[in-house]
């Protein structure tokens, strides 16, 4: 398969807990296609899950009849993937777990999805929209290191 | 759309002759495990099961409130006097919980005989 910069993926899922493995798969298929490593595909799922999971759960309050977004375009050297919901946008920038403070009960244990994101992939950047109108869209970039693919 | 979440436990003897409990975990660790990861430690008599292990090996999806299930349970082994050791992420997992700091209070091990070989 001739794999061209340029071509884009578009995957609508339901606000629903799970669908974001399908996501997940498509993005990971994409990367395989331009020949990223393993290690960083495996960066690229958990990313991408984490993505779609806080728009189904923060963005679209989990209503599975509003849909996640979620466009995957390939580029030259990278693939860059967005998550769009309806809602209006996160917090930014995301709080780093303290494993401390979650231990003792004062920070819950749950929480380091938009950690995760920012530490796996290249570039993360939250685009907060109107949540009507302008929806609000996290962009993941994972960028091809020539030496290491 | 997800997996089930199967947990069995395990007796096991560690290298030093302790007894180990090992909660082997399959398919999805997410926010719908709960019961299955939680409640299966939860319903552990704590007395009796000081060392407890946990076995990602048959994990086929796992995420962030899947991580913090783990770290629920170490709160709750922590508090109990219990010992937890993990074994069984693939690399990529075993780098995110380094990340997380998950490694402050559980050792990772590779596998189940590594595990053992230790404990």
């Amino acid at each position: 398969m001739s794999v061209t910069s340029g071509s884009k993926v578009e995957v609508r899922l339901p606000s629903r807990l799970g669908f974001e493995k399908v996501a997940m798969s498509t993005a990971a298929g994409m990367a395989k296609l331009m020949g990223f490593s393993d290690d960083r595909i495996e960066d690229l799922k958990t990313a991408v899950a984490e993505a779609c999971i806080n728009a189904m759960e923060h963005g679209n309050q989990m209503n599975a009849s509003i849909p996640v977004s979620v466009v995957l375009s390939m580029k030259p050297d990278e693939l860059e993937v967005k998550v769009m919901d309806n809602g209006t946008g996160m917090e930014t920038p995301a709080p780093l777990p303290d494993i401390d403070r979650k231990m003792s009960g004062e920070e819950e244990a749950r929480g380091m999805g938009m950690f995760l994101i920012q530490a796996l992939v290249d570039e993360a950047e939250w685009v907060s929209g109107t949540g009507t109108d302008e929806q609000s869209f996290v962009r993941l970039v994972i960028r091809m290191n020539k030496e290491n693919e | 759309m997800q997996t089930a979440n199967k947990v069995s436990q395990q007796q096991l003897a560690g290298a030093s002759g302790q007894q180990i409990t090992c909660l082997r975990f399959t398919g999805d660790v997410s926010s719908l495990s709960r019961d299955a990861i939680v409640g299966t430690y939860q319903a552990l008599d704590k007395a009796a099961h000081k060392l407890i292990l946990l076995d990602f090996k048959g994990v086929e999806y796992l995420n962030s409130s899947g991580i913090a299930l783990v770290i629920q349970v170490l709160m709750e082994a922590s508090k109990s006097g219990q010992t937890v050791a993990i074994c069984g992420l693939t690399p990529h997992f075993t780098k995110v919980f380094t990340m997380v700091g998950i490694t402050k209070y559980a050792t990772l091990y590779p596998d189940e005989s590594a595990a053992l070989a230790a404990l």
